[in-house]
């Protein structure tokens, strides 16, 4: 029902704006900005969703979390800032539920100062109240954030303790149970940086997943994503691309373990806006080019 | 001598974090001169800070055209340097740790400021949908084309794309709606993107050069 | 009295092995010539070197494995290092399936070690025979860049040679760039109108060549500004940024002969906050409404806000950047876009001094090497993996090697 009243009045409003760029005036781009806005509006009052299927470099992520033996060490590192965590959170709070999930030991930490604070955010709103049976220095610790960019890899590829003495909370590395067999990164058996900037996945995989040879996947903004690509699938085991890569990730997850059914994927949400508005954008783009061929017919003919 | 000092300590500190990429014991030179760049900002900070403060505390006496947003600013720098500093409201007082749960200098950041920041982001979207509108007219071949390739990556980004094109036997699946748009990324436009970063590799080989050289000053404030 | 040291050295060698080996708890052990039972394997084969291409501190140590891997109950191999003089010995690592080395990264360079490969299976260890001593050092070059060191330095005396062939007096031909002869064009606009021009250098601080190429052009449009008598906005997102752009300025004015007509505040701070920075520039754009706006130097997702924003308000817009991923952003919402390297050549394209044309020539010499390597191998790689062509192979391996770092 959603989507029938969503379509006939985004259409409908399209139909007319085609109709006066047929008749040669100009649309302004308050107009447009309207139309975007409005049918985002719609998608989201109207909770349209659309079925989302994981493609091959998000899969590829996927399995290896699936496949990996419980007790296995993972570190997901929270590189991004408030302006990037609608796109790419949904990421990085799909990685907890399925690695604590798989019963597997999560390592965060981040190379962003803002990223610590979002860091806290996740562990509050997703980890704690959903799994409350998980221990702090037992399945999971908090690294916090470290300065120095590439750096900071390039330290913590050969000794962890060299560049953190301690955990975010003061905690020496050593009186956790969880970094009792952990003296570098090489000890981990996945890598997965969520970001989209830099630092982020591609210093990853040149500063710590190549040198180190150990399995890394990432997690990003889909403005960079293109970027990565080159990395897959030798040095990128996988990577999850905007909030496409996000939703497909959750479709997944939803698919192998019902029980996040109810949990409030937001990417998959978020799908539904973004594809209202990528045809809107179409549309914009039809209409654009019908006021063009217009124009010009209308100047060889004067 | 003003401008031979600094060029002295380029040519010199470039020249050995150039060789030190291939000394393996000299390769931490790269994260130190990295460090201490980020010292020397940090000091530097203090110049910025100081400028915006006095900047916007003129406007505001002045009374000039936009005074209010000066207001504004130096309210914001006040609050979030005050809550920051003193760790005003966290659980653990000064000794705790900065962002901590509960802390107004948490608050401010989960409730004010990343809020904000998402907003401007979220400004993309609208500006994709004008820029979009105004730019992709099929005014010749190349840009026919690129509009085809827009309106692919556009469906294959959506579920919309996977409706239309599920038809298609598995023997043809490129020819999917998403999967044409990964291959669009990973091949053509890919190619695109490699041909550009090597140029920019060359160009800043010629650029660092130069600057090596002392053939390019205009940064320090000279002619070259 | 050498005699005497290498008689207690191998004495020391001696019962270090020993002690080795009388560590072995009560499990069944086996010498190197003994398999579990049930099983013909022959002997573990361990070399230890010194790690290639590194620091120092660290040896590798490598094995055959005569089979045991294959054989149900196997859990890794075992490493167990010697110190050959003080003679004591540790357990190192145990290594997964399908490991046949192992970088020690905890040994001194002063030391001497030898090294026994135990294959664990079921609850035995089949022990190999020590290796040789081995002694880790540091290398002063790191061999596996060799070829990048080549291909850099004929890149850069390309660069060097047009150089010196510009100051002989060699005229070298340049295309022209329209982004860059628009510049007096947008400067004179904005005269004419009354309305300021407005300068971003990018959101990096000064450690990136981007920042500094951005400033190199500020000197130009600044001298231009500075006879014009136009007014100049730049807002920065760093402080170091602030003081070079300032310096930069106020040279241009000196030079125009209107030092008087500097400002301090044509620089100013904004933010270090990427977001907070981009909602600053574009208050500035829709409220000074400036009739020039040039976005020079390394730009992230700020890069479309800006530009369209600056579209909006009808100003003329020259952007350059060399973030691939930014590119399309400017292409669509500026008149003028310098595409990655043209943002570089710039400041020799503007100057058009000798010296500086020169290594924009040097630079087309890597980019030939570029396209002659990519034609080469992409015809190598077609003909190997459709024929099997040897001779194609080896290229495509050569190449390989050439190129890569690791």
């Amino acid at each position: 029902m959603g989507l029938i009243i969503s379509a006939v009045v985004i259409g409908g409003g399209l139909l007319w704006i085609l109709y006066l760029s047929i008749k040669g005036q100009d649309v302004d781009r308050r107009i447009v900005y309207l139309f975007v806005g409005a049918t985002v509006a719609l998608a989201i009052i109207f909770r349209l969703e659309f079925g989302e299927v994981a493609t091959p470099i998000v899969k590829s992520v996927f399995d290896k979390i699936e496949n990996l033996p419980a007790g296995s060490k993972i570190v997901l590192s929270y590189d991004f800032d408030p302006a990037m965590a609608p796109e790419v959170n949904p990421m990085a709070n799909a990685f907890i539920r399925h690695i604590l999930e798989k019963k597997h030991r999560l390592f965060f930490m981040s190379l962003w100062a803002t990223g610590q604070s979002l860091l806290s955010v996740s562990l509050n709103d997703v980890l704690k109240p959903e799994f409350p049976d998980a221990k702090y220095g037992v399945d999971y610790c908090n690294l916090g954030y470290k300065a120095g960019n590439e750096g900071v890899l390039n330290v913590v590829i050969t000794n962890f303790r060299k560049m953190f003495p301690s955990d975010a909370n003061g905690n020496s590395l050593d009186s956790l149970p969880m970094f009792k067999d952990v003296e570098s990164l090489k000890d981990m058996d996945l890598l997965i940086s969520v970001g989209g900037g830099k630092p982020g996945v591609k210093e990853w995989v040149l500063f710590a997943g190549d040198p180190g040879k150990i399995a890394t996947a990432g997690g990003s903004a889909a403005v960079s994503t293109p970027l990565l690509y080159p990395y897959w699938p030798r040095q990128l085991i996988g990577l999850l691309g905007g909030t496409k890569g996000a939703a497909e990730y959750e479709a997944e997850l939803i698919k192998t373990h019902p029980r996040f059914k109810d949990k409030g994927m937001p990417a998959l949400r978020m799908m539904g806006p973004q594809t209202m508005a990528h045809v809107v954008i179409i549309a914009f783009i039809v209409i654009g080019n019908v006021a063009y061929f217009r124009s010009r017919r209308k100047g060889k003919q004067s | 001598m003003k401008r031979q000092i600094p060029m002295l300590i380029l040519s010199a500190v470039g020249t050995l974090l150039v060789v030190s990429v291939f000394i393996p014991s000299a390769r931490h030179w790269q994260e130190d001169a990295s460090l201490y760049f980020d010292i020397i900002a940090v000091f530097a900070f203090f110049l910025g800070g100081g400028n915006l403060i006095r900047v916007h505390t003129e406007k505001v006496n002045r009374k000039s055209t936009g005074w209010i947003y000066s207001v504004v600013t130096l309210l914001g720098f006040g609050i979030m340097l005050v809550t920051g500093l003193f760790k005003i409201g966290n659980p653990n007082g000064i000794a705790g740790d900065l962002s901590q749960t509960g802390s107004y200098f948490q608050l401010l950041f989960q409730y004010v400021m990343s809020p904000l920041n998402s907003t401007m982001y979220a400004l993309l979207a609208f500006y994709v949908a004008s820029a979009s509108y105004r730019a992709f007219r099929a005014k010749n071949t190349e840009a026919t084309i690129l509009l085809v390739a827009a309106f692919v990556i556009l469906l294959g980004r959506t579920a919309l794309g996977v409706l239309l094109t599920n038809w298609i036997p598995a023997q043809l699946s490129v020819l999917q709606i998403p999967n044409l748009a990964i291959w669009i990324m990973n091949a053509p436009n890919l190619a695109g993107q490699r041909a550009i970063m090597i140029g920019i590799s060359l160009g800043v080989i010629s650029m660092s050069l130069r600057l090596l050289l002392g053939i390019e000053r205009s940064y320090l404030g000279g002619d070259n | 009295m050498l005699a005497l040291l290498r008689i207690a050295k191998l004495v020391v060698f001696i019962s270090s092995s020993l002690f080795v080996i009388s560590l072995l708890p009560t499990h069944s052990v086996h010498s190197q010539d003994a398999s579990p039972s049930g099983s013909n394997l022959g002997p573990i084969t361990v070399r230890a070197h010194d790690t290639d291409n590194d620091a120092g501190g660290s040896v590798t140590v490598e094995w055959d494995d005569p089979g045991y891997e294959k054989m149900s109950g196997f859990a890794g191999f075992l490493i167990w290092r010697t110190n050959t003089l003080t003679g004591t010995s540790d357990s190192v690592e145990v290594t997964p399936f399908g490991t046949h080395s192992y970088d020690d990264r905890s040994v001194s360079d002063d030391s001497t070690y030898s090294y026994l490969v135990a294959a664990l299976v079921n609850s035995e260890r089949v022990m190999s025979a020590p290796s040789m001593q081995v002694r880790s050092a540091k290398q002063w070059f790191d061999s596996r860049l060799t070829w990048v060191l080549i291909l850099g330095l004929i890149i850069c005396g390309a660069v060097i040679y047009f150089i010196e062939s510009a100051k002989r007096g060699t005229k070298l031909f340049l295309r022209r760039i329209a982004g860059l002869e628009a510049i007096d064009e947008a400067v004179g606009r904005a005269t004419e109108m009354g309305r300021p021009i407005l300068f971003v250098a990018g959101i990096q601080d000064m450690d990136d060549v981007q920042t500094i190429a951005g400033l190199t052009i500020l000197g130009s449009i600044a001298r231009t500004v500075a006879e014009y008598d136009t007014k100049i906005n730049m807002p920065v997102r760093a402080s170091l940024v602030m003081t070079a752009a300032r310096e930069t300025i106020k040279h241009a004015y000196v030079t125009a002969g209107r030092p008087d007509a500097y400002n301090d505040d044509m620089v100013h701070y904004v933010t270090d906050e990427q977001f907070g920075f981009v909602a600053a520039v574009d208050g500035i754009m829709v409220r000074e409404r400036p009739a020039a706006c040039f976005f020079l130097g390394a730009f992230f997702a700020e890069s479309l806000i800006m530009a369209e924003t600056g579209n909006s308000i009808g100003a003329i817009q020259v952007a350059g950047t060399a973030m691939p991923a930014q590119l399309p952003f400017f292409v669509a919402a500026c008149d003028y876009t310098l595409i990655g390297e043209e943002l570089f050549a710039a400041s020799a394209y503007l100057s058009g001094e000798p010296r500086q044309l020169g290594s924009l020539k040097g630079a087309d010499v890597g980019k030939a090497i570029a396209m002659i390597v990519i034609l080469v191998g992409v015809i190598a790689t077609t003909i190997a993996s459709a024929w099997n062509s040897e001779s194609m192979l080896w290229i495509e391996n050569l190449l390989r090697k050439m190129f890569s770092t690791g």
